[in-house]
């Protein structure tokens, strides 16, 4: 963790009552400089914070949004909630080539299954990294694809 | 008069900004109150409005509010937290308000803190909501440099500080106590009750949690007062609301309509209708967790206290289709995979209950299913109803597992006796 990292998560630990409350931002901080958050991290914030590393891990592994294990370059978070399963999400994994929990070969894409991404009028829907795709239909998935290197 | 308080100002090249929205009669409200009402005449006119929690439980916001305690001995600081973490299956409204009007919400939490006198509010967004991440937050920087957030508002005395606070993923944090472990940096395990929020949340203090639309809707009760509000509804449950169809419908949409419009103007009128080659079976009301309505119920008027009396719940307003080309049996294991995943885990029933029912549901799908297999889901439904489980996570998941599978019965009884999901096997002949 660099300076400034800690410098942003000191900011965020301002903004409450108690320092800890600021550990989830700090591991979604954490996981955006290196598209994960492992053990040495997990025991930065932990000292940054009064926390124990194992309340901090408690926090890691209990969100979704917190990954602990290495990831491709780009997370696809596909919706397989109740909406998105009807209108065929099940074919956009089997076209994807990865099961949810795995990453390609060349470690471009890590697929995970996500909750409902709340925007069930449009789905089956996706996020790439930061990117929302609403209708995502086959034909259109491979040109979605094509814009994360 | 304003017939969509809600979604006037919603454009689709962006929301408002302050200047817009100012002219379009914005923060008159907080003008109105902080000048001239006490906390307790804003809290008065709630209650006289009789506006009902939009987040799914419907219950009198100006009553939670009249819980905190107030004057100098009330513990101090007070907090009052939007619940923006809308993660239910097939609700996608606060979305909407949250992108489309951000000064709206950021109104009626001025106007809630104040009702409370609330030192402190956070907005406790779902961490996918990123859009909605940067439009509350420069809301909240324009309010702040127009002196509607910070010390001394509008020179009345009143401070009040607003923080937007990211979540991490977990659909238990829309339960209103665990939002708060949450948001102090914890597991998001729910708390028992009593104590209740109002009086022990938030690091032990006094803290008032509410929805988006529920806050979205002061601004013009402040200003409009209760007998407009209730005049905007059909039914004596009164104001609009945010109503969305997703599913196999031709325009699957969210809209402001009157409270009380019915199942089937939402679906005909509004969504277009169900998309060519597909028929209605099911209707799931309100999100995820409301019990399956069926077409005989489409002249029901939607609203809290008619849906509950069709024995499900208007929850959310976001209904989802269940059309006879989808399989009732995938569509409930779909539900039900949600709601085991999102357990948190702290009690029994629901953390070893819901991944069981999710098991026996995959095997009925893949034609291993057996005959005992009804009796366990049955069971389940049972034991992890209303009053056996920590929260109201458990019971939620099996509200269309158990109406579901007295609505639908033939058709599991059929996967188990054909030993194959008939859906599958028609994909299967047309393919050929």
């Amino acid at each position: 963790m660099d300076e400034a990292l800690k410098a942003h998560i000191e900011a965020e630990a301002r903004l409450y009552e108690r320092r800890s409350a600021a550990c989830i931002e700090a591991l979604k901080l954490v996981q955006r400089r290196n598209g994960w958050v492992d053990d040495e991290n997990i025991r930065e914030i932990a000292a940054l914070l009064d926390m124990t590393p194992d309340e901090v891990d408690s926090v890691a592994t209990f969100y979704n949004l917190v990954c602990r294990r290495p990831t491709g370059r780009h997370l696809i978070r596909i919706c397989t909630s109740v909406s998105c399963w009807t209108l065929g999400c099940e074919s956009l994994i089997a076209q994807l080539g990865i099961k949810p929990g795995e990453t390609t070969a060349d470690g471009r894409f890590t697929l995970l299954a996500n909750q409902c991404l709340g925007a069930c009028d449009h789905g089956p829907v996706l996020m790439i990294d930061d990117d929302l795709h609403r209708d995502v239909t086959p034909e259109r998935l491979g040109e979605i694809l094509a814009k994360y290197e | 008069m304003i017939d969509r308080p809600l979604t006037k100002n919603i454009r689709p090249d962006g929301p408002l900004g302050l200047a817009a929205y100012e002219r379009a009669g914005g923060y008159e409200a907080v003008r109105l109150a902080l000048k001239t009402l006490t906390p307790q005449e804003v809290t008065q006119r709630v209650k006289d409005a009789n506006l009902r929690g939009r987040g799914g439980a419907g219950f009198p916001t100006g009553v939670k509010w009249s819980l905190v305690p107030m004057g100098p001995d009330a513990p101090r600081p007070k907090y009052l937290v939007v619940n923006g973490d809308e993660m239910e299956p097939g609700t996608f409204k606060d979305r909407l308000l949250l992108e489309g009007d951000p000064h709206l919400l950021v109104e009626g939490v001025i106007l809630a803190a104040y009702a409370i006198q609330a030192e402190v509010a956070y907005v406790f967004l779902r961490g996918e909501y990123l859009v909605a991440q940067e439009r509350v937050q420069r809301a909240i920087e324009e309010a702040r440099a127009a002196g509607y957030i910070g010390e001394n508002i509008l020179g009345t005395g009143y401070d009040l500080d607003v923080h937007v606070h990211m979540s991490a993923g977990r659909y238990i944090c829309g339960e209103e106590t665990a939002l708060i472990n949450a948001l102090e940096g914890k597991r998001g395990n729910p708390r028992a009750k009593p104590p209740f929020p109002q009086i022990s949340g938030l690091w032990g203090k006094p803290t008032i949690v509410n929805n988006v639309e529920t806050l979205c809707n002061l601004p013009n009760i402040i200003v409009h007062g209760a007998d407009w509000f209730k005049g905007l509804s059909r039914t004596d449950n009164g104001g609009t609301k945010l109503y969305g169809v997703s599913g196999k419908a031709k325009r699957p949409g969210v809209w402001e309509l009157p409270m009380g419009t019915t199942v089937r103007e939402i679906i005909e009128d509004h969504a277009g209708g169900m998309r060519d080659g597909c028929a209605l079976r099911g209707i799931i009301p309100g999100g995820a967790s409301t019990d399956f309505l069926l077409p005989e119920h489409l002249d029901l008027q939607m609203d809290f206290d008619t849906v509950q009396q069709a024995g499900s719940r208007l929850g959310t307003g976001t209904m989802i289709l269940l059309d006879d080309q989808t399989c009732p049996v995938g569509f409930i294991l779909s539900l039900i995979r949600f709601f085991a995943h999102e357990s948190c885990g702290w009690c029994t029933p629901c953390r070893e209950g819901l991944p069981w029912v999710e098991k026996t549901l995959q095997a009925i799908e893949d034609g291993q299913g057996n005959v005992d297999d009804l009796a366990i889901l049955d069971h389940h439904v049972k034991y992890l109803g209303p009053g056996l489980t920590f929260c109201a996570l458990a019971p939620g998941a099996v509200a269309p597992l158990g109406s579901g599978l007295r609505y639908f019965r033939e058709d599991f009884e059929k996967h188990i006796a054909d030993k194959e999901c008939p859906w599958k096997r028609t994909n299967r002949t047309e393919k050929g």
